[in-house]
């Protein structure tokens, strides 16, 4: 038994460390991305160009919300490892809430954007503006995907030792995404009004 | 509503050329043949449970080889079908192909040979015998090791899928560099096709050696240290660090070319405001380390061979891990140099230029740690050995050619050029393909039980040697005469054809080469009993895979050994195998969550390729669906008893004592020689017909 146990472990040790090994290559994805951003967003062939676009507030907006998630994803961590069902829901809850936010605001400005005509065709710097920021919102998608997932699964079995080392790749999966997000912010928008 | 249903695909784009349909006739007539079989032996069963759904990385690194030696052929065809337009194609003779055939020939030959016969026989290497080599018992992440498998089938099957079903395949080369892979010069299926093979190996790949990195540096054997970890595992682990390091680019490049081509994106389209340069730099970026991610592998296996055939341990092994490590680190900085004619500036070139040359410094380090290893050595020239002794001459060559064209001013000179051609064929064939011949050869009993047929195995590679001189000095010779690669046609007065003449009789005597060594398998299984290793050490190796039975019990070790010196096993041999005593194996359950996922992966592939969106949405949202049921499944290992354990080791005592003596009282016989074989074959094949065996089938 003691054996098994410490083959649980080991494996626990080994998923850690392959997840972190997958988010680097998650990162490099995103640095094509952000390379390609920064190659064509002065491509606007007489497009409206970033400035133009942009609202700062709402990137701000958006900014908030992904961080505080952030922070109500480390306290349901932390509820979850010290076994407290309940206030591991409810802080993933907030958590999920908030992303949903995100992406609902994210959608609004992609909405509005293509209604005004300016689309993934319009010119190289929307191409690249679009699929590096959705891209991004892909990933909150999944990650909600995953945290919707988890939950329901903490809510018919109780926090075990498997779903709380799924919880726990989730997180580092959501602050990643997080630390993705502030390079857009900077890069994407504030780089804009540089 | 058709459209809706079947997107592009309408019954013109079904095969109707007679290249495609007999394509199309052989695949079905392959698969229904197969099927036969399988339903007359009542084996479906046994190949979906013993098989397709195994998670032991044994298993599937055989798969791994059976499909690459198919994809071998299939790309060796591909090479006659080309030489011969090019031995035939000069002056007012067209030869046997279209342009647009032989483009896209070439093109698929690239991209199969890479992707498909070199990293399928490379993982394929590494799945089987890097768990051995540092005493695992399975994978980081088994789950993982299935999922990068199939999925590397499922770019086997895109890839191949336009002779099925018709449509083109690209014609723009292995790279698909853009503007030409853009929608308006390639507005087809093909560069789809190429787009979605890619991406599904790709991703395979990226998993792959996620779990190698994990399995490597998390589930060594006690006392294993890194520095004492054999040398193919090490080659390994950097080939597999730098695949995580630049397959992700690859994935980016491919989506944003498909945001491109299907979504009307203008990341490479200079209509847009996009950049074509930027896919040829992010394409390169990626597309330059590949070549070494394939190298490192084999030059671990050289390692491998040279250290066990000299009888010694390897030389100065400290500098052989630095040099594999210098070629790592230095691979990833040298994409530019795959287009100096660009237009950056002389200091660009200049720099990519160097950090090129500098190159040759750990590579070289690493042919004088083998070179020193020989030296003094009691060297055996087994096949394996020849096989290094065969990439020591032809990779030097490929190596001083890459000098060549690493200085720019000459790389002008010789850009796009034939020479080019034979400089990456002496390093790919010569290094890679060389180096996986080595270790299939070296491992090979290690596989099966039984070694391969030396005799034969010798004349193959003569004739891989000759074949290759023959074929590709004239390569050399052509390119510095001008000949530009992927040339259908060409002038009468340029004096090419005699080169290019040579060239094709250099690929039949390499063609034969290949038949040699399927002969050479087909020879070893019927000789077999005599060449049965029954010790599990055929050839006095050094490191922990030879420890456990030829081949090994589906758990490998039955106790994990405790690891001394970097020549484990040699140790374990000198001071006497540990007393075996059993205990439970916590073992992973097969899984068949690699296939699902890889099929509806492939049908997200086919779905865009042929715009039919309902059917990739669909696809996309099953593999959301198996993922998550996967994910939360918490039962995915049984444990095997110590009980069991021992009924298993004692029966397969039992069996090796039998044949031992059975083989003891057979007389020693000689490998059989590719007479021996033809008579054979003629004598079963008349003992077939005379006595109608067939019937009792």
């Amino acid at each position: 038994m003691v054996n098994h146990e410490a083959h649980e472990a080991a494996a626990d040790e080994r998923v850690m460390f392959g997840f972190w090994v997958y988010l680097m290559t998650d990162l490099l994805l995103f640095s094509v991305l952000f390379a390609s951003y920064s190659v064509l967003h002065g491509n606007t062939v007489g497009g409206p160009t970033g400035r133009d676009l942009f609202t700062l507030p709402l990137a701000l907006q958006e900014t908030i919300l992904l961080l505080t998630s952030s922070f109500t994803c480390g306290l349901g961590l932390l509820a979850a490892r010290s076994n407290k069902k309940w206030q591991t829901l409810i802080c993933f809850g907030i958590t999920f809430i908030l992303g949903a936010l995100f992406l609902s605001l994210e959608m609004k400005e992609f909405t509005e954007f293509i209604h005004s005509g300016q689309t993934l065709q319009t010119n190289a710097f929307l191409s690249s503006f679009f699929v590096l920021v959705g891209t991004h919102g892909l990933h909150i998608t999944s990650g909600l995907l995953w945290m919707g997932v988890t939950m329901g699964y903490i809510l018919k079995r109780g926090l075990n030792k498997a779903l709380v080392r799924k919880l726990a790749l989730l997180s580092l999966f959501w602050h990643f995404l997080d630390i993705v997000w502030i390079f857009i912010f900077t890069i994407v928008y504030l780089g804009a009004f540089a | 509503m058709k459209e809706f249903f079947l997107g592009r695909l309408t019954q013109d784009s079904l095969p109707h050329d007679w290249v495609t349909v007999g394509g199309t006739g052989t695949f079905i007539a392959m698969f229904l043949f197969a099927a036969l079989i399988l339903t007359r032996t009542k084996r479906w069963k046994w190949l979906w449970n013993d098989w397709l759904t195994s998670v032991d990385p044994k298993k599937i690194g055989i798969m791994y080889f059976l499909t690459a030696a198919f994809m071998l052929i299939r790309g060796g065809i591909d090479v006659i079908l080309m030489w011969v337009q090019q031995a035939l194609s000069s002056g007012s003779s067209h030869g046997i192909l279209s342009a647009d055939h032989y483009q896209q020939i070439f093109t698929a030959h690239g991209n199969i040979m890479v992707f498909f016969v070199a990293m399928g026989f490379i993982f394929g290497l590494i799945n089987y015998i890097v768990p051995l080599q540092i005493g695992a018992r399975d994978l980081a992440s088994p789950l993982l090791n299935t999922l990068g498998f199939w999925l590397y089938i499922g770019g086997v099957v895109m890839v191949n899928m336009f002779f099925v079903l018709g449509g083109q395949y690209a014609a723009t080369g292995w790279l698909a560099v853009a503007p030409l892979s853009g929608i308006a010069f390639s507005p087809g299926t093909g560069v789809d096709y190429w787009i979605w093979s890619l991406q599904i190996s790709g991703i395979g790949t990226t998993l792959g050696a996620i779990n190698f990195i994990m399995t490597i540096l998390k589930m060594r054997a006690p006392g294993m240290t890194i520095w004492k970890m054999p040398l193919f595992t090490w080659g390994s682990l950097f080939s597999m660090l730098m695949a995580v390091a630049v397959f992700p680019l690859l994935t980016a490049t491919l989506f944003l070319q498909f945001f491109d081509r299907y979504f009307g994106a203008h990341f490479f389209t200079a209509l847009g405001g996009g950049d074509p340069m930027m896919y040829t730099n992010l394409i390169w970026m990626w597309g330059h380390p590949e070549v070494y991610i394939l190298m490192l592998p084999a030059f671990g296996i050289f390692s491998e061979v040279v250290a066990t055939f000299s009888r010694k341990p390897i030389a100065s092994y400290t500098a052989n891990v630095l040099g594999m490590a210098g070629v790592s680190a230095l691979a990833l900085s040298v994409w530019l140099h795959h287009f100096f004619t660009m237009g950056a500036s002389a200091d660009v070139n200049a720099f990519f230029g160097l950090i090129t040359l500098v190159i040759a410094i750990p590579t070289a380090v690493l042919f004088f740690t083998w070179i020193a290893t020989m030296h003094r050595g009691l060297i055996r020239f087994d096949t394996p050995m020849l096989w290094f002794l065969g990439f020591v001459t032809i990779f030097t060559i490929g190596g001083v050619s890459g000098l060549i064209l690493a200085f720019p001013p000459a790389d002008f000179q010789l850009h796009n050029s034939l020479f080019l051609v034979a400089h990456f064929h002496s390093n790919v064939i010569g290094g890679v393909l060389f180096g996986i011949f080595a270790g299939i050869s070296y491992w090979f009993p290690k596989f099966t039980g039984f070694r391969l047929n030396e005799r034969i195995g010798r004349n193959a590679f003569w004739c891989w040697i000759i074949g290759f001189c023959l074929s590709f000095v004239p390569m050399y010779i052509l390119g510095i005469m001008g000949a530009t690669r992927r040339l259908d046609h060409y002038d009468a007065q340029t004096g090419y054809q005699p080169f290019f003449i040579l060239m094709l009789i250099g690929g039949l005597v390499i063609a034969v080469g290949v038949g040699l060594q399927i002969i050479q398998i087909v020879a070893s299984i019927i000789q077999k009993g005599n060449l049965r290793d029954a010790t599990g050490d055929p050839w006095n190796g050094r490191t922990l895979e030879w420890a456990t039975a030829s081949p090994p019990a589906f758990y490998n070790f039955t106790v994990i050994p405790h690891v001394i010196t970097r020549d484990a096993f040699l140790d374990m041999k000198r001071l006497g195998l540990p007393e075996p005593h059993y205990e439970d194996i916590t073992m992973p359950k097969n899984t068949a969550v690699g296939i699902y996922i890889a099929a509806l992966a492939f049908l997200v592939g086919f779905a865009f390729v042929w715009h039919i969106n309902w059917l990739a949405v669909v696809a996309m949202i099953g593999i959301i669906i198996v993922f998550v049921i996967r994910a939360f499944n918490e039962d995915s290992e049984y444990v095997v008893t110590a009980e069991e354990v021992k009924s298993i080791e004692e029966a397969r005592i039992a069996a090796t004592a039998a044949i031992t003596k059975k083989s003891g009282a057979m007389s020693e016989q000689e490998d059989m020689s590719v007479r021996e074989f033809v008579i054979y074959v003629y004598d079963f094949a008349i003992d077939i017909i005379r006595n109608k065996k067939w019937k009792s089938w």
